[in-house]
Parts: structure tokens; sequence; C-alpha cells
């Protein structure tokens, strides 16, 4: 069975959101732990949200430098498929294997909603079950979720492909360019603000066509990286 | 005992939400005379010894790999202070 390793650092909230989409997907979910540099031969990785270290000197910033994250950067080089959600995201952005950073919201306050994105790269290890264009709702809650870069890196991203997700109908933080998400050069390695992971159970999701909380448009990116890794 | 303080700013094309707030609270409480405000850091570290000029640039070192995140920040200022680290 595919294993995939859900990481939790001192401050992550929402690991086991992460792993239990993995399960849900039909993927192992494997605990690694921010102290332990081994990946334990897994096939890939997700970096959850929450709060690492308590958003200390940046969000992202301290969880770079754990034992763990050592090897992620190594392993994502050499082409492991890795999935940085929200604080994820920021971390990814800090071990610099993703460009650009994020700061506070435009608007000042911590947003939490149901957010439309558009899937605009469905080429990636995490997108592929997607296609291209198509409109996704997934949960969004964050203080420090304003995406900049300098322009040259926006349209250096914006050229290769590798915004990943745009908001649609409200930018909820003044992100650049309405940019969510993003990845690396080879796709890899993506990272989006918005949480997937509370979108893969009717019930307990965001609202959906078939009634309230029916959404699971998020369980896409755990089959899109199944699907990935057995060709 | 010594220490270095290291100053940290948002950089000027990036725009800077807190101070932004801070801005607008001032004149709130009778401070009308701030056209704006921008918000850093300041870290303070502290060494046993000297500050000597390797330490200076251990400290820059650290500000601009660690202390900072150059996407978003400017290290502004490394300067040894030497009113406080004499009191230590």
């Amino acid at each position: 069975m595919t294993r995939v390793g859900v990481v939790t650092f001192p401050g992550t909230l929402d690991d086991r959101d992460a792993a239990r989409a993995v399960r849900l997907a039909g993927a192992e979910p494997v605990s690694l732990w921010h102290a332990d540099a081994d990946l334990h031969g897994v096939d890939a990785v997700v970096l959850p949200g929450g709060f690492s270290y308590g958003d200390y000197l940046r969000a992202g910033a301290i969880s770079r430098f754990a034992p763990v994250m050592g090897e992620i950067v190594e392993a994502a080089g050499k082409g492991l498929p890795v999935l940085g959600i929200c604080n994820g995201f920021q971390v990814l952005t800090e071990a610099h294997l993703l460009p650009g950073s994020m700061i506070k919201n435009d608007h000042l306050h911590f947003v939490c909603r149901e957010q439309v994105l558009s899937v605009e790269n469905a080429d990636t290890a995490w997108t592929r079950d997607y296609s291209a264009g198509q409109h996704i709702t997934v949960p969004l809650k964050n203080q420090d979720g304003q995406y900049v870069a300098d322009e040259a890196t926006l349209d250096e991203l914006e050229g290769e492909g590798r915004v990943v997700f745009r908001y649609v109908g409200w930018n909820p933080n003044g992100s650049r360019r309405n940019i969510a998400g993003i990845s690396n050069a080879a796709g890899n390695v993506v990272g989006l603000m918005p949480h997937p992971e509370h979108a893969v159970e009717a019930g307990f999701g965001p609202d959906g066509a078939d009634g309230p909380r029916t959404g699971t448009d998020g369980l896409g990116f755990f089959t899109s990286v199944l699907h990935s890794l057995v060709g | 005992m010594g220490r270095v303080v290291v100053d940290v700013m948002p950089k000027p094309e990036i725009l800077d939400p807190q101070g932004k707030a801070v801005a607008g609270a001032l004149p709130r409480l009778g401070f009308g005379q701030f056209a704006s405000v921008r918000q850093g850091k300041r870290f303070e570290l502290e060494v046993d010894g000297p500050v000597t000029d390797e330490i200076l640039a251990a400290a820059r070192a650290a500000g601009e790999q660690v202390l900072s995140n150059p996407v978003i920040e400017d290290v502004v200022a490394v300067y040894e202070d030497v009113e406080q680290g004499a009191a230590l």
C-alpha cells in the first residue's frame, strides 16, 4: 500500500485530519515526527496546517530547521511528492522549496470560510485528478495568508504554469495575483493556503451540490498523489 | 558580556499591514502628527565575551539567514549595544 507521511511539529493542528484524508483516499498515513530525521520510507509527505512553534519569528521559520525537514528537502529534490497546506506552505517557502512568502492578511483579520478555488494546473503530483479550470470549494482559515513575491518571480511562476490554484470570487487575504497555491518547477512540491484535508468526507466538509456539508472537493489532492505514484 | 542588536524591517515595497493598523490608531489617541508607521523587529543577541568584528559578522549572517526572510524583510542595522552590554 502507498504510504504517505504526515509531519507533526510542535503546534501543528491538522495532522490528524490530513492523516484521515490520506486514509480515505486509499493510502496508509504514516506519522512523521519533527525531531526524527527519518522519513521511514514513505512515498509522499504532507506538511499540515497549524501554528508550528506558535508562528514565532515568522510563520514556518523555526520548523524549517527541524531535523525531519533536512530529509524532506533532500527527498523533494529527488522527486518525492510533498504537499504543504497553510502552515505547511509557509514551512515550504521558508525552506526554499517554493518561492515567495506569506505576510499578514491585508485586512488584518483571521479569516475562516468556504473558499472557491480554480485549479490552474492539473498536471502536478497533487492535482492530476482535477481538470484545468475546474472550480473546487474547500475551507480556508488563516491569519498570515497574503502570498507575496517580487514581480519577476510572479512572472516566472505564471510563465511556467506554476500557479496551481487561484482564489475565485474574493481574494481573502490580498495575495498577489489571487494566488492560492503554487508548485516547484518539477511539479512534485505543491503548497497552498486553503485546506483540502477538511473537505474529504460527506458530513464534515463545506456545503456541496448535494446539501449542507456534503462537499468533498479536497479528496482529489490525495487520490492524485496515489495515481501519480502508481503511474 | 556584550550585546549585539539586529534590526529587521519589512521591505519598503512590501505593504506592512501591522504598521498600517498602528498608523490608524495613533490619531485616535491624539497623535495626529505621524503620516505613516512601519513596524519591524529588534533582536538582542548576547555573548559571554566582548563584541568583536567576528561576532558582529556572525550576527549579520544570522540576521540574514535566520532572523529575517529576504523575500519580505531587510536587515537594516547590526551594532553593539554599548550601554546595555556594559551594564550586564
